[in-house]
């Protein structure tokens, strides 16, 4: 997995609700089989007025000129500013892959859906949660002033504004290690096979009737 | 011993590795597997050169994909080529790592959450992941599930195990009688209403009071499914006789010789006497009106004889933005009657309502009724093969194709629309799949959330309509 250390950026704001994941990434582009290429069609029924196809040319296509990731001033966009509940809805990976593809390196709200919250942490991604007030002073910021950057600090759990002021995040111990050192989950967990192995075998003394069944 | 409730029960059984930071080893009996979510976590052993820690905790069945329509063709004629891609590369996934999989045509194929139970691979006790949020139905059971990413996928076929963290406790009471004509549907839709989309973020919901055990396997399922909806990954019922007895006779059931230790074992999945829960929720199943959601969230829902909201009368601005955001996508107006909303399309299917229970409930509906001409389409989708095939054992094919209904292959279908069922722009449709968001039964398509029973009254009066007055 990629690292994640500190980053700093072009933040937008993308000021609804209950984001979901159906929104970030729509049906259609599920179909794919790789975790790559789904940038194009990131928030792709509020990014363009026509309806989008798989596989199909992006470039060409008519845009929303109202949607905040279309305007000229938030191009090169990486720190993406939201509100409550964002990511609700699906399990879909293909969501924080299509962040990510798109360039997004963090996304802040002031609260997460649980699974897509889990996700993020996968793909390098950073999701921040910061009280609802300092979101939404945020917004205002980013909103008078073109060029706004953020700076997001994992090492120190914070984000600066260009002003200088931090706002501090939490962020749960083990997940933070691994993004600071871009570790493989599935790696670290295998370190403690004979752990797995112990259970498992007391598990099938236990309740038997959960092994060799499904063939 | 302290009091613990189900869920403390269900994670302490699994707990392989407690680590000093919080978080957690569980171990994971049971995965299931579809087309869209498995593919890249396949590619991901491959690429590392790793073998599923181990196959019979696996079954996969495509779902998602799936057409409804004739399809003995098989997955050769599956006319969109890209969905064709997904399953034959689900085909190939499980026939290379040796993973048990009903392929399309066979009977037992279905929508996972259907199916799962359904086989008895589902178990009390058990803890069941699956790379789709709905995974939360399985906790119908007394079981411990729940929707994963494509990574965990990966992560639990390579180490049968996850790293998580403990969730908070919230019990959903519904004491009292449900009306007539209030379904499991009605009750998820209502404490949606309540709780809001968020309202379980962070939480295991267990649902509990008479009503709760007043209501079958089938309910119990929709009701679980839709904890997602209310932003809680986990929801779960205790386990009854009820629950017990549903598991006789299924395929991956315990043995005859296993049954007793295991039935004695599953008793043991309730909450004890006087556990603590972080919050609990109380409702009155008396106050549970048929329900019709008529906006883009689940938690956009109201009773049948209600108005549709006005966004002035709400003091929070979000919200009232939220509001007017959502009557613009839905085509209606403050104020107006949700009786007088007009349908285009119905949908009876998904993994929230497409038991037998839910085709029987709809049938009794539509009998000796047409389909009413402003409704372009209504489609019957079973959950599963056998689902079908009990369905049509008791005639209720017959019932909704002489009532002018569609009569369907098992699979998603229009819940999502990853496959050729899906909604025009600005149509509506009344629905009993699970999710309103935007564009989620297709582009510009217009959800409104329903049971089986009220989708098949709208189905024959041709806007919503009180099923109530039906059944009289």
């Amino acid at each position: 997995m990629r690292k994640f250390t500190q980053h700093t950026g072009i933040a937008a704001p993308l000021d609804r609700a209950n984001v979901d994941t159906d929104m970030i990434i729509p049906k259609q582009f599920l179909k794919s089989i790789k975790r790559a290429g789904f940038g194009p069609n990131l928030f792709d029924e509020l990014r363009y007025l026509d309806e989008g196809q798989p596989d199909q040319d992006c470039a060409n296509r008519p845009l929303n000129p109202d949607f905040v990731l279309n305007q000229a001033r938030y191009q090169g966009t990486s720190v993406l500013l939201a509100r409550e509940n964002f990511g609700c809805g699906s399990s879909r990976e293909h969501a924080p892959w299509a962040l990510d593809d798109f360039g997004i390196r963090a996304v802040i709200a002031p609260s997460f859906a649980d699974i897509f919250y889990n996700n993020c942490f996968k793909n390098g991604l950073l999701p921040i949660v910061l009280p609802e007030a300092q979101v939404d002073q945020l917004f205002k910021e980013v909103e008078a002033s073109e060029g706004y950057e953020l700076t997001v600090d994992l090492e120190r759990q914070v984000v600066v504004t260009p002003s200088g002021e931090a706002f501090a995040f939490e962020v749960d111990n083990f997940r933070k290690h691994c993004l600071l050192n871009g570790l493989d989950d599935i790696g670290l967990t295998l370190q403690h096979a004979d752990e797995i192995k112990a259970y498992e075998a007391r598990r099938r003394q236990e309740a038997p009737w959960l092994f060799d069944a499904i063939k | 011993m302290a009091a613990k409730t189900l869920y403390d029960k269900l994670w302490d059984a699994h707990l392989v590795r407690q680590n000093e930071d919080g978080s957690a080893l569980i171990y994971i009996d049971r995965q299931i597997l579809h087309e869209v979510t498995s593919p890249q976590a396949f590619e991901g052993l491959r690429l590392a050169g790793r073998k599923p820690w181990r196959i019979d905790a696996n079954l996969a069945t495509p779902d998602h994909n799936v057409p409804t329509t004739e399809r003995a063709g098989g997955v050769d004629e599956i006319v969109d080529p890209v969905s064709r891609i997904q399953v034959k590369t689900l085909d190939a996934n499980c026939d290379e790592f040796g993973i048990t999989e009903f392929k399309m045509n066979d009977q037992r194929q279905g929508i996972v959450h259907v199916v799962g139970p359904e086989q008895g691979m589902t178990l009390p006790g058990t803890t069941v992941v699956c790379g789709d949020s709905h995974t939360s139905t399985h906790g119908a059971f007394g079981a411990l599930a729940h929707g994963i990413g494509t990574s965990e996928v990966e992560h639990v076929l390579a180490t049968q195990c996850l790293i998580a963290k403990k969730m908070k406790n919230m019990l959903v009471r519904v004491d009292g009688e449900l009306g007539a004509g209030v379904t499991a549907k009605d009750v998820v839709l209502h404490i949606i209403g309540v709780i809001g989309t968020a309202g379980g973020t962070g939480y295991a919901i267990e649902f509990g009071g008479s009503a709760i055990r007043s209501i079958s396997m089938e309910g119990r399922m929709t009701i679980c499914n839709m904890a997602i909806e209310a932003g809680a990954r986990v929801g779960l019922v205790a386990v009854d006789d009820t629950t017990i007895e549903y598991f006789r006779g299924r395929p991956f059931s315990p043995s005859a010789e296993q049954w007793d230790a295991a039935a004695a074992a599953w008793k043991e999945l309730v909450s004890d006497e006087g556990a603590q829960f972080d919050t609990v929720v109380e409702i009155k199943a008396e106050e549970i009106q048929p329900q019709v959601t008529w906006g883009t969230s689940p938690e956009m829902v109201a009773p049948i004889n209600a108005l549709v909201p006005n966004p002035d009368a709400e003091s929070d601005p979000v919200k009232a933005d939220g509001i007017r955001r959502a009557l613009q996508y839905m085509g209606l107006e403050a104020d107006q009657k949700i009786t007088d909303i007009q349908l285009d399309r119905v949908f009876i299917g998904s993994c929230t309502n497409s038991r037998i229970e839910d085709l029987r409930a709809a049938a009794e509906v539509v009998k000796g009724r047409k389909v009413a001409a402003n409704v372009k389409q209504a489609l019957v989708v079973p959950g599963s093969g056998l689902v079908k095939a009990q369905a049509e054992a008791e005639g209720l094919d017959k019932v909704f194709i002489e009532a002018g209904l569609e009569w369907r292959e098992p699979g998603c279908s229009m819940c999502l629309a990853m496959n050729p069922d899906k909604l025009g722009q600005g149509e509506h449709c009344a629905s009993t799949s699970n999710r309103n968001f935007e564009g989620r039964q297709g582009f510009g398509g217009r959800t409104h959330l329903v049971s089986p029973a009220m989708a098949a009254a709208a189905a024959v009066t041709g806007h919503f309509t009180d099923v109530r007055e039906l059944m009289q």
